[in-house]
């Protein structure tokens, strides 16, 4: 907050407040700042498993596992699980923020969701890492 | 009371008497507009997909199990309901990603003048990108089926 004084600009915030840079809810931009640059990792990493989906379509499970075992695919899954189950939390934080007004219900709200995007990432992650290091 | 927000809501006419205030104009009462109808729509589909995470996690995680998990999972994808599951999820995920794109732009800066290209006869930017948006997304999933089906 500032606002002018002669010609010169006189801050009201404290200069660790300044620093911060976090605002009155205490989060700054992290939470947009987070959505954009998961979103942006998403275009490509999304792309790439829709084709890689598109190849593995209807084939036997030996062909899936000989894909899942390539270092390069480890990779590119677990940074797809990791954005994708990122950025939904962020996404679905945001709905119930809008649409759960009760402060109670909010919080449980948020709360079991986190806890089960949480689970379903590290399930996600423990298959991935499980299929690199069986192939 | 339920909230502390409503003591915000009760005023006073001119003649004393207390009333409540009006809230503005809520979805109802608007139009329907591409804009809105395709916000609602990168919601809607954004949910969609936190569900659609549930059928990549069964597919992951039968995958690294076992032959028999995997068989299983592969199974419910060619009932019909799977078929469904995978078409949806696919439209969704087509939607979700030009939409997205098209919010990448604006938070960039691009993409809302008045006018396309400057000229007058031209729709807003904002709508012709929704159209765009529209056009893409249908055009990718037909795109997308129709690889998976003939090759």
């Amino acid at each position: 907050m500032a606002h002018r004084k002669g010609s010169e600009t006189v801050i009201m915030r404290s200069l660790l407040g300044r620093a911060r840079g976090l605002g009155s809810a205490q989060s700054g931009v992290g939470h947009w700042w987070a959505q954009r640059m998961t979103a942006m990792a998403l275009v490509l990493l999304s792309v790439w498993f829709i084709f890689s989906a598109m190849h593995l379509a209807g084939q036997p499970r030996a062909v899936v596992l000989a894909w899942a075992g390539a270092p390069m695919t480890a990779t590119l899954l677990l940074a797809l699980v990791l954005a994708t189950f990122h950025h939904m939390q962020l996404g679905l934080q945001v709905v119930i923020e809008d649409y759960v007004h009760a402060n109670q219900a909010r919080l449980a709200t948020l709360l079991v969701m986190k806890a089960v995007v949480a689970l379903l990432a590290i399930a996600a992650v423990i298959a991935v890492l499980k299929l690199a290091f069986a192939g | 009371m339920t909230d502390v927000r409503e003591a915000l809501m009760i005023s006073r006419k001119s003649d004393g008497t207390p009333v409540r205030r009006p809230l503005s104009p809520h979805l109802q009462i608007y139009k329907p507009q591409i804009t809105s109808t395709l916000s609602i729509m990168h919601r809607f589909s954004g949910i969609a997909l936190s569900f659609g995470t549930l059928l990549l996690v069964w597919w992951l995680v039968a995958a690294a199990a076992s032959d028999a998990a995997y068989a299983g999972v592969s199974w419910f994808i060619r009932t019909p309901i799977g078929w469904l599951l995978l078409f949806g999820w696919s439209v969704a995920l087509w939607f979700h990603f030009c939409n997205g794109i098209r919010h990448l732009f604006w938070d960039f800066g691009y993409g809302m003048d008045a006018q396309l290209l400057d000229a007058p006869e031209h729709l807003p930017e904002v709508h012709a990108s929704g159209k765009a948006v529209l056009i893409a997304t249908a055009v990718l999933t037909v795109l997308t089926w129709f690889v998976v089906v003939v090759f």
